[in-house]
């Protein structure tokens, strides 16, 4: 069976630990390319010739929108094989993850507005862009509270796994809104095939941020994913041996 | 893969299938209300793929180009008027485009000016005339720095914008 090498992971106690390992290399990748990328993108990349120095946001908003949507593909894949094979431990990686993406969407409509108000004139227009984007923002929050709204995990996991699932539709509508229909929101600059809209100097420090705030983002799910395994198995006899340990090594 | 998991995939694929040809069709229903704009050739023709016309006195929105050489700003108040044509890449500009012309009372964005993408709201009137209360800037995907800009002056060919309308633009 090609899928036999993941079959330890969906013990809690496995992946609880290799969650553990990879979380702090991948908060210090992140921190270095973030370091790099934002200092480069924000003082040595030159400005636009049209924007001027306004396009440095850029630099936050794309990312952050990319990974919103990147997130809640990763959310719905876990959600599908919560649902379909049954795995406790993908209900607790998309309860990881919902909260952190709902940031990141926040994030790109916060930059989006800041962005929006000196070069567009407006804060917010009723855009498909704009819009679908909002649409996600909400959908994250329906999936974070049907994950609270029930006692039993189980049933909270389902429910919330069909509405993440629902909203996969989304998805392809924010990506292609802007080809669709006539929005305020320009077309893609980097996510597209072929060449980026952008020169050279202006590309490589987005590839270089992208790269920090997806390992960023890969840390904050890591780190999530531990307290949610933590949180779902307090009962069992490994975590509870785990806080003793822990408590006798920062005994006061 | 065994029968029960089999039935869940089913069902689950079939749900998303569903409701995604579902979304599918209403977006299709509503895609001229989703269009957030007229084009100025669709003042004159009607919507592109329904052929629903603007009547005088309807609210819309109209997005276009500024056409160079259009824009008449009273020296006394903020009052300006400009002419826009459909938006086109790269950006070029003919004679026998279809314009309409938009007049507006306030502050117009930084970013406006001549060859600029423009999204203007407000009411039709005389079958070609916007009376508009909000004018906003639309910028395209491309960004450059200053410096690629001279050279692409120099060199229209590499660039999407035209040499003349990089010269009037500055």
């Amino acid at each position: 069976m090609m899928w036999k090498w993941l079959h330890p992971y969906a013990n809690p106690e496995i992946s609880y630990h290799f969650a553990g390992k990879i979380l702090p290399w991948c908060a210090r990748l992140a921190f270095v390319f973030l370091a790099i990328g934002l200092t480069w993108a924000l003082l040595f990349a030159p400005a636009d010739y049209q924007q001027g120095d306004t396009f440095r946001i850029f630099y936050l908003h794309v990312p952050a929108a990319m990974l919103s949507m990147g997130i809640y593909l990763g959310m719905a894949i876990a959600a599908l094989s919560s649902l379909v094979w049954q795995l406790r431990l993908a209900d607790a990686t998309a309860a990881a993850m919902a909260p952190i993406g709902a940031t990141f969407t926040f994030i790109a409509l916060i930059t989006g507005a800041a962005w929006g108000k000196p070069m567009w004139g407006t804060w917010w227009i009723w855009d498909a862009r704009l819009t679908s984007e909002l649409i996600l923002l909400f959908l994250y929050l329906g999936v974070i509270a049907l994950h609270n709204a029930f006692e039993d995990k189980n049933l909270a996991g389902k429910a919330a796994g069909i509405l993440a699932l629902v909203g996969v539709i989304n998805l392809p509508i924010i990506k292609y809104s802007v080809e669709w229909w006539n929005t305020l929101h320009q077309g893609a600059t980097v996510s597209k095939l072929g060449q980026p809209s952008m020169t050279a100097d202006m590309f490589w420090p987005f590839v270089v941020c992208f790269i920090g705030f997806a390992f960023f983002v890969t840390a904050l799910i890591c780190l999530r994913f531990r307290s949610e395994i933590l949180n779902r198995n307090s009962m069992r006899p490994w975590v509870r041996e785990l806080v003793a340990t822990e408590e006798k090594v920062h005994a006061v | 893969m065994n029968p029960r998991r089999k039935k869940r995939l089913t069902i689950v694929t079939s749900m998303i299938i569903g409701l995604g040809v579902v979304a599918g069709l209403v977006l299709y229903a509503l895609s001229q209300n989703i269009d957030l704009f007229y084009k100025p050739s669709e003042i004159y023709n009607g919507k592109q793929d329904t052929g629903l016309k603007a009547i005088n006195g309807q609210r819309l929105r109209i997005g276009g180009l500024v056409v160079p050489g259009s824009v008449n700003r009273n020296s006394e108040s903020l009052k300006v008027s400009f002419k826009l044509a459909d938006m086109r890449m790269p950006i070029s500009f003919s004679e026998t485009d279809a314009t309409v012309t938009v007049s507006y009372d306030g502050i117009l964005p930084d970013l406006f000016r001549e060859g600029q993408g423009i999204v203007a709201n407000g009411i039709l009137v005389n079958g070609n005339i916007i009376e508009a209360s909000e004018v906003l800037a639309k910028h395209d995907e491309n960004y450059m720095p200053r410096e690629l800009l001279d050279d692409a002056v120099e060199k229209p060919a590499n660039s999407s914008y035209s040499k003349n309308l990089l010269e009037t633009t500055y």
